[in-house]
């Protein structure tokens, strides 16, 4: 019923994701090289990708509370989101991301995988 | 020891320590955890994990100048600031002055989510930034565990765990990790597979409902440690390990000595009183003046200008001062002038460890020459005899390598002999005087004696004790036929023995008396016999004289009669008068005889 007007929605506004590396690293490339496929697919046009190497500024992981490497931060649309790895797992990536709902899944569904993978 | 020890004669590089300035453990480890590799402290909840780590950066901080990071994976930086500044630590300037820097790690599992291979680069980078930015030499990781249940892929964290600590080693720095214990484990997790050069172990249980915290140090590669369950306590001046002093026997034995402020007391200790720096047990029944003795050490030594520490463990301190007035002792006065400090708390306030602390504390803190502890034996009732036993040792020990004078008194019950039931304890000690309640006569006394005196000449005689209005006495006892004697009834005993004494006296002037008029009444009698003895011998001289002059008479009778016979008449009767003649002379002479004889068989 709303699944176009839902991705028009997610259209409207404007995507703002930073990527985290230290330095090229093949799981750094392999994330990068992911995510702009994802985003192409998903979100062409909408979407502002940011590199952050903290090699180079490492006073950067404090603020978005960085452990691992590479994350993915989607900074809008809020609520901040984190996701780890070298974002191989589409599915999991538009989980994460939230892009999943854009398909008129029920809104709880993806609340219980998180937890089952868990 | 410290810096080089030679093996097969080879010199090898001891394992160099970083101090952590916290109290006892040093001594425990040898110097401090080995310096640039990490430590694993681990324990239950609530075991002091966190406060033992910051208080070894704080130390670091402050004391080693050496600046340190502290990395929270559980509280926020402003948690841990308000936690730590109980301690009594300006935290915030130390902060400011990049001495330290707290480091809140987030590692909330629902923010996490995984989407294919990755590591912790993250970290690292973030721990490298943080310690190059105040040149850490000491880091915490408080506690890193919580990775385990933020991150899923237990496999990847693992290898990343390992890859940490090689890294923090590589970096040098003095690490701090904690973990929690659980399943039958060091810790949960298995952190001890990572961390494996130096392991502590907290520890906080409750036993007969106290609290007491141990320490242990399970494992030091490299280093000989104290491997005994160590009890800690945690209080507002931070973290302290017992044994404050190591339970070595190489203190120095003080030949100086000192009062008791009782003279007669010191009479008995040969003469000049206790040892310096000893120890001496005043065991005794209930009201036998234990508290007393100690007053007058007390009063003693604060005359001479020494400071006293007093720890009650049954009466307030001006429940002291006043009942020591009454026995003519003004203790208030040396309270005054801050010779003398009262530390009064009941046994049951804490467990024993928590008391030794207590107690460690306060003397470093007034440094007194004399410790009292009135009753030691209260402290019994919270512990087993061994674990009293072993506080008091320590306590002991304490003391001596600080030459403190300890006076304890301990209570006995008045059915058990005193001798036996303290073996445990006694055997600590230097001096012990027993104060016993004699009951003789429906009346009590009290008799002191020294069962021992280690190092000196002393007495062996019960006295006793009195306590009067001007302070404690003692007394020789009396000991006679009757047996030992107390109190009244030696008082009693005495009076009879003076009139004893008294009529012995007259029994033996009256037997002189007695003999006088014998050699008088003897003297008598000789003079008598003496004087009957002259009259007979005057008497019988008159008989041979008479005899003599009859003789002669008769003689001369004789021959006028022969004459005349010759002229006259015939032989034949002449001879007839003759003998009549003879006959009657013989008859005078036998009545005289007779009549002599008479009165020497009267006077007989």
């Amino acid at each position: 019923m709303n699944a176009k007007n839902g991705r028009e929605a997610k259209r409207a506004k404007q995507w703002k994701l930073r990527l985290y590396v230290a330095g090229q690293t093949p799981k750094c490339l392999t994330a990068f090289a992911n995510l702009k496929k994802i985003c192409d697919e998903h979100l062409a046009g909408v979407y502002d990708i940011e590199i952050v190497d903290l090699l180079k500024r490492p006073q950067l992981a404090k603020g978005d509370q960085i452990l691992a490497i590479p994350t993915l931060v989607r900074k809008l649309p809020s609520p901040v989101r984190k996701i780890i790895g070298d974002l191989s797992n589409v599915e999991r990536v538009l989980v994460g991301l939230d892009l999943r709902l854009t398909k008129g899944l029920p809104k709880i569904r993806p609340k219980m995988e998180r937890t089952v993978e868990g | 020891m410290p810096g080089v020890r030679k093996t097969n004669g080879l010199p090898l590089p001891h394992l160099a320590k970083t101090p952590t300035g916290i109290r006892g453990l040093d001594e425990i480890t040898g110097g401090g955890l080995p310096k640039g590799r990490p430590t694993l402290v681990t324990g239950g909840a609530g075991c002091g994990k966190t406060l033992f780590s910051m208080e070894f950066l704080l130390r670091g901080a402050m004391e080693f100048h050496e600046p340190g990071l502290f990395v929270s994976f559980e509280e926020q930086e402003r948690e841990l600031l308000e936690n730590v500044a109980s301690l009594g630590f300006n935290v915030n300037q130390l902060v400011k002055r990049k001495r330290l820097a707290i480091e809140f790690v987030r590692a909330e599992h629902s923010e996490i989510h995984e989407t294919g291979d990755y590591d912790l680069e993250g970290l690292f980078i973030r721990l490298g930034h943080a310690i190059d930015r105040i040149k850490a030499k000491r880091v915490v990781l408080d506690t890193i565990e919580a990775l385990f249940s933020a991150l899923p892929n237990q496999a990847i964290l693992r290898a990343e765990l390992r890859r940490l600590f090689r890294w923090l080693k590589d970096r040098g720095v003095t690490a701090i990790v904690t973990a929690e214990r659980g399943g039958g484990m060091l810790t949960r997790h298995g952190l001890e597979e990572y961390v494996s050069d130096c392991v502590i172990l907290l520890d906080h249980r409750v036993i007969d409902q106290m609290s007491t915290r141990r320490l242990r140090v399970v494992k030091y590669r490299g280093s000989a440690h104290g491997t005994n369950e160590y009890p800690f306590l945690i209080d507002e001046t931070g973290f302290s390990v017992m044994p404050v002093t190591s339970l070595t026997l190489d203190h120095e034995a003080p030949t100086k000595r000192m009062s008791t402020g009782i003279a007669p007391l010191d009479a008995m200790l040969g003469g000049q009183g206790l040892f310096r720096g000893s120890s001496i047990l005043i065991s005794g029944t209930p009201g036998s003046g234990k508290s007393s003795i100690s007053a007058h050490l007390i009063d003693a030594a604060c005359a001479r200008g020494e400071r006293c520490l007093y720890f009650p463990f049954e009466e307030s301190q001006q429940q002291i001062l006043r009942n020591m007035r009454s026995i003519g002792l003004d203790l208030s006065q040396w309270v005054e002038r801050g010779l003398l400090r009262y530390h009064a708390a009941r046994p049951h306030l804490r467990g024993l460890e928590m008391h030794l602390a207590t107690i460690h504390r306060q003397i470093a803190d007034f440094q007194p020459r004399t410790v009292v502890l009135d009753p030691v034996s209260n402290l019994m009732d919270i512990g087993t005899a061994a674990e009293t036993k072993a506080m008091l040792t320590r306590l002991i020990d304490f003391l001596k390598s600080h030459e403190i004078t300890t006076v304890f008194t301990s209570l006995t019950s008045e059915t058990d002999n005193p001798e036996t039931t303290e073996v445990g304890i006694s055997s600590l000690m230097d001096t012990w005087l027993l104060v016993r309640n004699l009951e003789y006569n429906g009346e009590r006394t009290r008799g002191l004696y020294i069962l021992k005196s280690r190092g000196m000449a002393h007495s062996h005689q019960i006295r006793e004790f009195t306590l009067t209005d001007h302070g404690a006495k003692l007394r020789d006892v009396y000991t006679g036929p009757a047996g030992v004697l107390m109190g009244t009834a030696r008082t009693l005993q005495e009076a009879r023995d003076l009139v004893e004494r008294g009529s012995r006296h007259n029994e033996l002037t009256r037997r002189q008396r007695e003999l006088e008029s014998k050699r008088q009444a003897m003297e008598a009698q000789i003079v008598a016999l003496r004087a009957a003895y002259d009259a007979e011998a005057v008497e019988l001289e008159t008989v041979i004289d008479e005899r003599r002059q009859a003789e002669t008479i008769f003689d001369q009778q004789r021959e006028s009669l022969e004459l005349l016979r010759d002229g006259a008449t015939g032989n034949g009767s002449g001879n007839t008068r003759k003998g009549v003649g003879h006959e009657r002379l013989r008859q005078q002479s036998r009545a005289r005889n007779e009549r002599k004889e008479r009165p020497r068989g009267e006077a007989r």
